[in-house]
């Protein structure tokens, strides 16, 4: 597969290469800035663009900006954010359009290697990969409206299923069967009332839902 | 012969008094033929309304060529700067504002004190030259008198009695005068300060508002240096660490084959990497959080929140945002008490609420925990107390012991 990455600082972006690859990914191309990152993901069409959230020359959100760019032009591109704080309206802003393919982590999160690769693997095979401190702060202001249905434990497969989790590692994250959180998250369907139609994509409905509500 | 310090520096400067004083009669007297002779055309011609309009427009025709020179003899003679209004900016003639300039200028005490001040002050000044003059005169005259003629001197003047009195006389006046030269500069100085140069009033409100801006300034540069430090330290600082914990992960991930021993080291130092990332971050935002600069204060209080260890309702109305400055001691105000609720007060949950109401910013932050907080006593409370007021807000903490604990600021907001 093959990957492009924005990152301004040398020393980290030597880093991330050496992660991808231990991947699986192949490296077509990196830049430093959000205008050599169009240019390499116009050129490349990779299927997986990592990208710094702060980059020159203004260093607030130009990741942000460049991911949405990206994801307008050539839809369906998978988009890794990484980002020294997770800020949930980047997320939110991201996230918007479509969860697929998307994924919002902390910078120090690729320190664990095999967690962080695992983690962008989900994100190219058209996953969702949002940090545990984005989901927290999504979950904070959920103290109204169909969520305030929601039990804790309830809220808490929520969060993981924002984060991208499978069933298997909502179960594992949790510490309890399969067969438990298949029935939470039955319980949230009908609570977010959502229409019985097929699992995955109520999933998707679910976390949109969720990520909706958060820029109320 | 040497002439001592003391007494040469009093001569210079009774010099120079005098120096300033006959300089000051001739403007002082200059509106005098103005209207004295309006005075004498309307009492031979009876024709008032064409002597008071001349005369007028001659008088505030003059005022700013005297004012110039009585401003330049103080500088030049006596090194007195007489204090100028400072200028206004022309704005669109209209009634108020014509009568907010008279009200700033105040045109006539200028005009009061060229037209009926400076003729006493002229009379005041020949009186001091006079008074010199006559000093000078009596103090020569004995040794003058030895130059006339043995008989007029014995005949008009008398030996022994008058002419030594003269020179005693003489010699006391000449002791007083640099006094009485210095006393009558100075009160003149005075009464120029006041009527040529702004109010006492008009003073203190320029004092007052150019210390509003360089308190506005020092407050920007401070805050300007908290993001510069916060940019140094996440661009340079933070990413050197990242980069060291990634690289310390890659070796335990490409190297399973390493000596256990190994391995539990660099594992170690993996981990301590990332607590070192976790602390420096936690220490930059405290010095200026990023996303507050990007997104603002709504963003910003629910990274906070999240953050936060307990749980935290927050509701945050604001139609705009507000000036950088407001937003960050707002951020800090709220930081600082949930942080209070969270370590001191054992507290279980809390609420903010931030509210714009017309121009001011509202801030309340409330915890349930065991209140009896301080503002007097706690430096951090104090230190946020400060903050408040340095953007002339209100800050109060209702903390009664058993809790609940309430901060509230309210802060100025307008644009």
């Amino acid at each position: 597969m093959r990957a492009v990455i924005a990152e301004d600082s040398v020393l980290l972006r030597v880093g991330l290469i050496k992660v991808l690859e231990m991947g699986g990914f192949q490296v077509a191309a990196e830049a430093g800035d959000a205008e050599g990152l169009l240019a390499a993901v116009a050129e490349h069409r990779p299927e997986l663009a990592l990208i710094d959230v702060r980059m020159p020359p203004g260093f607030t959100d130009e990741g942000v900006r460049a991911a949405m760019e990206i994801r307008r032009r050539w839809p369906g591109t998978p988009v890794v954010l990484l980002s020294q704080y997770v800020e949930e309206r980047y997320a939110a802003d991201l996230l918007s359009a479509n969860t697929s393919g998307v994924g919002y982590l902390l910078k120090q999160r690729v320190a664990d290697v095999a967690d962080f690769v695992a983690a962008v693997r989900r994100v190219a095979d058209g996953g969702t990969a949002l940090d545990p401190q984005v989901v927290a702060q999504l979950l904070l202001r959920r103290d109204s409206d169909p969520f305030a249905r929601l039990t804790p434990r309830e809220r808490a497969v929520l969060g993981l299923m924002a984060e991208g989790r499978s069933n298997a590692g909502i179960a594992q994250a949790l510490v309890v069967s399969e067969s438990a959180v298949a029935k939470h998250i039955n319980n949230i369907f009908a609570k977010l009332d959502l229409p019985v139609v097929d699992a995955d994509h109520r999933r998707v409905l679910a976390v949109l839902r969720f990520l909706g509500a958060s820029r109320a | 012969m040497t002439i001592p310090a003391g007494l040469r520096r009093t001569v210079l400067r009774a010099r120079r008094d005098t120096g300033f004083l006959a300089a000051g009669v001739l403007p002082h007297l200059a509106l005098v033929p103005v209207w004295a002779w309006a005075a004498t055309t309307t009492a031979r011609t009876g024709n008032w309304l064409l002597t008071v309009s001349v005369s007028a427009a001659l008088v505030l025709l003059g005022t700013p060529v005297l004012t110039a020179v009585q401003r330049a003899r103080y500088r030049v003679l006596i090194g007195v700067d007489v204090p100028r209004l400072t200028p206004t900016a022309p704005e669109q003639w209209t009634w108020a504002s014509t009568a907010r300039w008279l009200a700033t200028t105040r045109p006539w005490r200028k005009i009061g004190y060229h037209l009926v001040l400076g003729p006493l002050l002229a009379l005041l000044e020949l009186l001091v030259l006079a008074v010199a003059a006559a000093c000078l005169a009596g103090v020569i005259a004995y040794a003058w008198s030895w130059a006339l003629p043995t008989g007029i001197r014995q005949d008009w003047f008398g030996y022994l009695t008058q002419l030594p009195a003269y020179t005693a006389a003489g010699l006391l006046l000449l002791c007083a005068l640099p006094w009485t030269a210095r006393t009558a500069a100075r009160a003149e100085a005075r009464l120029a300060s006041g009527l040529l140069g702004p109010s006492r009033a008009q003073r203190l409100q320029e004092r007052v508002d150019q210390l509003a801006v360089s308190r506005t300034d020092l407050i920007e540069a401070v805050d300007a240096e908290r993001r510069r430090i916060e940019r140094d330290l996440h661009d340079g600082t933070q990413q050197r660490l990242v980069s060291l914990a990634v690289n310390l992960g890659l070796a335990m991930a490409t190297r399973p084959d390493l000596p256990g021993d190994a391995r539990e080291v660099i594992a170690r130092a993996h981990l301590e990497a990332k607590e070192a990332i976790a602390e420096l971050d936690d220490l930059v935002r405290g010095l200026h959080p990023a996303v507050l600069e990007d997104r603002g204060l709504d963003a910003a209080l629910s990274g906070l929140a999240a953050r936060t260890p307990l749980p935290v309702r927050l509701r945050v109305d604001l139609e705009e945002r507000v000036a950088p400055n407001v937003e960050s001691v707002a951020y800090f105000v709220i930081s600082e008490a949930l942080s209070n609720a969270t370590k001191r007060a054992n507290a279980m949950r809390a609420e903010v609420i931030v509210r714009q109401v017309g121009e001011v910013l509202r801030v309340r932050v409330t915890d349930d925990g065991l209140g009896g907080a301080d503002a007097a006593a706690g430096t951090g409370l104090a230190g946020l107390a400060k903050r408040v007021g340095s953007l002339d807000g209100a800050f109060q903490v209702s903390s009664p012991v058993g809790g609940p604990t309430t901060v509230t600021a309210e802060l100025p907001c307008a644009r």
